[in-house]
């Protein structure tokens, strides 16, 4: 029988909320797994238990300071569906969009250049006291203020159209409660042309380091896996609306359009004695080898093509890296996510100039249901709101995938492979700890733990034995 | 945002769905009501980097968030950001250190920035309102606030209410009385 030690860093600095990580090593002090625990939300479903359905939209936001935005739609996509108010008039689902091309275009900014840039621009084996925001903001000041004015155009959008920044009212069951004035969107429309010129520039630094430092990057973090994403009927990229298409490794097709309102059929979700977080896959292959990852790497890869002109051009070059092939590599996120912010502010750009904007007709309904289901692709990857409602209007269960548990066991790979790769000896080095990091924040996870009050968010690495005994311990900051 | 120009911007920050966390919305929401002259009120789950594009446009800003460490029922310390080089960091969310350094490295901000720590207790799963305690000190930081804003005495109040332990904090910023 071989003996484990076990390699706890933690928390992961420099994604949200806390987290550590655990490398497990067999007698001969290889890397058998990596265990990523997540400080994931819990309680919800009391939380959620007894509300009137209407105020499902708005409640959800709480779970989470990251992605309020994404979790508003998808409840809200839900509730359309408790009302039978899924075909939304054209103002309210392009509102719906603009909030949602919104949220997407300012996160991933945020991501790219103040979460990854840091690496990409100083190095991974650079030292964490410049290699971070500050450090970018004072060898690359013009960069840094285009990150930060990138951000605030999205944020914008997303006030605009949700009506606030805390607890957005914006997607009701079955609409919106306001349309776009023209006041505003002219606000929108004056800087669109330079927005849409640093999103450009974005994908090109993206892919210039990508192609650049392919040798390096292919193996890092990187593993074959099935993909997962909603797609258009016409198998076009869709991040607000569409169906489920899921394809292995090689590109071959496991299943495509299927309606999400059946996805229990197709994807289920695994219990593992060490984490809280559920690991999800796809029930027709089985856990082993069902699990898939999520995010912009997998809706590159699951989609056919995208309906803008300026990131179509983009996939192209990026599928041509992989003759056509998925692309598997965990460090070409970071060039997905900045061809779906282009595609965002392409999208933004058409419908600021679509008058049903400034439309009245803003709820519609229908026939009244118990259940209902609301997915979208969320900056970080597929989102899935589950309700079932009583007659009484009230919520009486909620199932949440959310997409860092769709991407829970590829992240577990990911860590797995970089130890595999960076581990010497059952020490933690600063190297092992940068490159552990980098794996992680390609897939930016949501760690879910908006509190964020004075005096919490410690940095600390500790290393302990099998028996849980503390060999080491480190800390930053 | 008031008649006359602001020079001032009060800043609450924190998740109003995770109890005590909601002291910082809270406190902005008690003061945006008394519609105070010259002063901005905004409020976020969390700072974010854009914030820093904004600090330019006043005199001083007050962030406002809950504090698990340091006195009852508030301390209240300028923000002192010479020590950004050797923070650490966080994705998503970022400290009001960073948010000045952010503000005066980019964007030439000039802004005397002050954190106002209330003291919270409860911090754990969802969970809406404040605890019975943080209530409490809520109410006797939404007075000082009031007063602290429309004196403008910022430095003086400082000097009374800081509070070096709160340097504690460990997501990075340094705070010092």
């Amino acid at each position: 029988m071989s003996v484990a030690k076990r390699i706890v860093i933690e928390p992961v600095t420099r994604v949200e909320g806390h987290g550590k990580v655990v490398i497990l090593l067999d007698e001969n002090k290889k890397v058998i797994s990596a265990r990523l625990h997540i400080v994931e939300f819990r309680g919800f479903e009391r939380f959620i238990q007894g509300r009137p359905f209407w105020e499902v939209p708005v409640l959800v936001q709480r779970l989470c300071g990251i992605c309020p935005v994404s979790h508003h739609l998808a409840a809200a996509k839900a509730m359309d569906r408790i009302v039978g108010g899924e075909n939304l008039t054209p103002t309210a689902e392009k509102i719906r969009r603009l909030m949602h091309y919104g949220q997407m275009y300012q996160s991933h900014a945020l991501h790219f250049f103040h979460l990854a840039s840091p690496d990409l621009l100083f190095g991974f084996d650079a030292d964490v006291a410049i290699r971070n925001v500050i450090g970018v903001a004072g060898k690359y000041p013009a960069l840094a203020v285009q990150a930060v004015l990138m951000r605030k155009y999205g944020q914008e959008i997303i006030k605009a159209t949700a009506g606030k920044k805390i607890h957005g009212t914006g997607a009701i069951p079955g609409g919106v409660n306001k349309n776009l004035s023209i006041a505003e969107r002219d606000v929108f429309l004056r800087d669109a042309d330079q927005q849409m010129t640093w999103a450009q520039s974005a994908v090109k630094i993206a892919k210039d380091y990508t192609v650049a430092n392919l040798a390096k990057l292919a193996p890092f973090g990187s593993f074959d896996s099935n993909h997962l994403s909603l797609v258009r009927a016409d198998g076009a990229m869709d991040l607000y609306h569409g169906n489920l298409r899921a394809i292995d490794a090689e590109g071959k097709v496991i299943f495509d359009q299927v309606d999400y309102q059946s996805y229990v059929d197709f994807i289920a979700e695994e219990v593992r004695d060490w984490s809280y977080m559920k690991f999800p896959f796809i029930r027709s292959i089985g856990p082993e080898k069902g699990w898939y990852r999520v995010g912009p790497l997998a809706r590159l890869n699951t989609a056919k093509f995208i309906d803008t002109p300026l990131a179509e051009a983009a996939r192209k070059e990026f599928i041509a890296v992989t003759s056509g092939k998925p692309n598997n590599l965990t460090m070409a996120y970071h060039w997905a996510r900045m061809i779906e912010l282009v595609h965002a502010m392409e999208k933004i750009h058409a419908l600021l100039n679509d008058k049903d904007l400034q439309g009245t007709d803003l709820v519609v309904k229908g026939e009244r249901r118990e259940v209902g289901i609301g997915l979208l692709e969320a900056p970080r990857g597929t989102l899935f709101h589950h309700y079932k409602v009583d007659k009484n209007d009230q919520v009486v269960s909620a199932n949440l995938i959310v997409s860092t548990t769709n991407n829970n066991e590829p992240m577990n790979r990911a860590v797995a492979k970089v130890a595999q790769d960076h581990l010497q000896g059952v020490e933690i080095t600063e190297g092992l700890l940068n490159h552990v990091e980098v794996a992680i924040r390609a897939y930016d996870p949501c760690l879910s733990c908006a509190t964020h009050a004075l005096g919490q968010m410690p940095m600390e690495l500790t290393l302990v034995d099998y028996q849980g005994q503390i060999l080491d311990r480190k800390s930053r900051g | 945002m008031n008649g006359e120009a602001a020079n001032v911007l009060l800043y609450g920050y924190g998740n109003p769905g995770r109890g005590d966390d909601g002291l910082g919305p809270a406190l902005a929401a008690a003061i945006e009501a008394m519609a105070m002259p010259g002063i901005d009120v905004d409020a976020n789950y969390q700072l974010t980097v854009e914030d820093a594009a904004e600090m330019g446009r006043y005199a001083a800003v007050v962030f406002a968030d809950a504090a698990t460490e340091g006195p009852s029922p508030f301390w209240f310390s300028r923000i002192d950001d010479s020590s950004i080089g050797r923070l650490g960091w966080t994705s998503h969310s970022v400290s009001p250190v960073q948010v000045v350094a952010l503000a005066r490295d980019l964007f030439g901000s000039k802004v005397a920035a002050y954190a106002l720590g209330i003291r919270g207790y409860a911090f754990g799963e969802l969970d809406e309102g404040l605890s019975a305690p943080a209530k409490d000190n809520l109410g006797q930081a939404v007075a000082f606030a009031r007063r602290a804003l429309g004196e403008r005495r910022f430095e003086h109040y400082a000097r009374e209410f800081g509070h070096p332990a709160a340097g504690l904090a460990t997501s990075g910023p340094t705070w010092k009385a």
